[in-house]
């Protein structure tokens, strides 16, 4: 009784095959389903997580709050002078006037944008390093007593934190499924060897090893599992691709780095087949227990 | 009787009891030699069945040793279990085919399981379905199959493996008498061969069809043995 997936391998007929059900397929297209689903989600916010990471880290905003406005020009030019010839700081410019305006406009209003209002000037610095952050702080200091450094990462990192949650939940979701699947399994492999209790007794009597009669659930347990695992993971997958293209299309920034790659398609590919070589680890160790127990 | 005289099989002082009622079979101690050819006979729940189901490793005894082969089987790992079953013909009062299987895979059954090649297995098994007249049949799934065409599948089934030991219970219990004693010579070439053969029977028609076999008599659980044939086998008088 060897290991055969020809269909008409003679041992592949020892189960009654009348008394299968379709059950097992599928629940398994339902867990894998849901699991590749947790799992793109857990890899596009990994993804996500790094560009986010890599856009920030390096980016500071200077904030120069001076009444006067003369004083506060003057300060931010040559803050942006001193930043440009310092070593780690990639970029620096202040922001367009006009354009801090448009920004403001939503929270001030139409009218509310008064000339003597005073408004700060904003500096973007890209810098390389914390070396550079902390001569930015210190030229920003000196020039522009009350200048305000902010790191875009601090103001970010509840986003940021948030992401991390949601990658964390994936990769728990990703978990609970395998072990529900496992659970699913044994319950599948003992009520398989109630309802193939006589042909089980007869094996063993003609001499069969445990190990021959846990070969046939292992076998069936494997297909069935492949089988929904592969239709629900192609569903599940077809539906990331489908939101993905969704966000390509919003244009969005943050969005955009939800993109998953080459790796993490192929990471999900591999769902199916893990699950159900677990499925049929599973089923030997409950088919293999079980049996120990009989003469 | 091509064997010598070994034991082959050893009961002693074996008792049997199923859950906690009184004992189904009592101080049973005999010896059955290689080669040897046995009627086991009783009235209907004398404890045949579950002397035989000892024998086959069905079942362990509840006290006293039973050996096979020279080994105490009480005490077999359950790893060794399937290597002393395939040396153990076995006709089931019940047949046991299964019954999604065509009468040709039940026969082959155990070759399979002994993972004899495919290629090495069509030719005993239509020598075998020939053997019991059922050629034609091979196809055919055993609920299809009338009780005798069913019993005759399962004695097919219980020597194709050319065991060391058959035990048979009832295995003429469904056909005519014509059939019975085909059969009857079926098992007795076999014996010929080498095999000690155990049939169980109520059909004393059949008990003096095989010149050399031995009796052995089962009352309420216990073994009679009047003539002390067992205990003390006479030298082989093939
Ligand atoms: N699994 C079992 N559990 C409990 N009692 C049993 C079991 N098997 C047999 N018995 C009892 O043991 C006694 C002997 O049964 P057994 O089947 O060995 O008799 P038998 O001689 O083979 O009878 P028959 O000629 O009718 O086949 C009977 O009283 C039966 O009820
Ligand atoms: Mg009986």
């Amino acid at each position: 009784m060897k290991l055969s997936l020809n269909p008409n391998a003679p041992d592949r007929r020892l189960l009654d095959e009348g008394r299968r059900t379709r059950a097992m397929t599928w629940i398994m297209s339902v867990m894998l389903f849901l699991t590749v689903l947790s799992g793109g989600l857990g890899l596009g916010m990994l993804a996500a997580t790094a560009q986010l990471d890599r856009q920030l880290s390096g980016r500071l905003t200077v904030q120069i709050v001076e009444p006067d406005a003369a004083v506060r020009d003057r300060q931010a030019r040559e803050l942006v002078a001193a930043l440009r010839s310092t070593a780690g700081v990639v970029r620096a410019a202040e922001v367009d006037r006009a354009r801090l305006a448009e920004l403001l406009k939503p929270w001030l209003g139409d009218t509310g944008l008064d000339p003597d209002l005073p408004m700060p000037a904003m500096i973007d610095v890209d810098v390389r390093g914390d070396a550079a952050v902390r001569a930015t702080e210190e030229a920003a200091r000196r020039i522009a007593p009350s200048a305000r450094v902010d790191r875009h990462a601090q103001w970010l990192s509840p986003v940021r934190s948030f992401m991390a949650t949601l990658t964390w939940l994936a990769g728990g979701l990703v978990l609970l499924m395998a072990s529900a699947t496992a659970a699913v399994v044994l319950l599948a492999a003992r009520a398989g060897l109630d309802t193939h209790r006589d042909t089980i007794e007869v094996l063993h009597m003609l001499g069969s090893t445990d190990l021959q009669v846990a070969r046939l659930f292992q076998r069936r347990i494997a297909i069935d599992t492949l089988l929904g695992g592969a239709i629900g993971a192609a569903l599940a997958l077809g539906l990331i691709w489908l939101l993905q293209s969704r966000f390509d299309a919003l244009g969005s920034e943050l969005m955009s780095g939800v993109a998953l790659q080459q790796r993490d398609w192929f990471l999900l590919l591999l769902l199916p087949l893990s699950f159900a070589l677990l499925a049929t680890f599973a089923a030997r160790v409950a088919v293999l227990r079980a049996l120990a127990k009989t003469l | 009787m091509a064997s010598g005289m070994a034991n082959i099989v050893q009961f002693e002082n074996v008792g049997l009891r199923y859950g906690t009622g009184t004992e189904t079979l009592s101080d049973l101690s005999f010896t059955l030699t290689s080669g040897s050819f046995y009627f086991l006979t009783g009235a209907s729940g004398a404890g045949k069945t579950s002397l035989l189901r000892l024998l086959y490793l069905a079942q362990r005894p509840s006290r006293g040793v039973v050996r096979l082969f020279g080994e105490d089987a009480g005490v077999l790992p359950r790893a060794r279990l399937p290597g002393f079953r395939r040396r153990i013909g076995v006709v089931f009062q019940d047949f046991r085919l299964l019954p999604h299987l065509s009468a040709y895979d039940n026969i082959a059954l155990p070759l399979r399981v002994a993972g004899i090649p495919e290629s090495d297995i069509e030719a005993p098994v239509r020598e075998m379905l020939a053997w019991v007249g059922l050629t034609d049949r091979g196809k055919a799934k055993p609920p299809t199959l009338s009780g005798g065409e069913q019993q005759r599948i399962a004695i097919a089934r219980a020597v194709i493996g050319r065991p060391e030991i058959l035990v048979a219970d009832e295995p003429t219990g469904n056909v005519d008498p014509d059939m019975a004693e085909r059969l009857l010579h079926l098992f007795d070439s076999l014996n010929r061969l080498g095999t000690t053969v155990v049939v169980a029977t109520h059909d004393f028609h059949l008990l003096n069809r095989i010149p050399n076999a031995r009796m052995m008599r089962l009352e309420k659980g216990r073994l009679h043995d009047p003539t002390g044939a067992l205990r003390h086998p006479p030298a082989s008088p093939a």
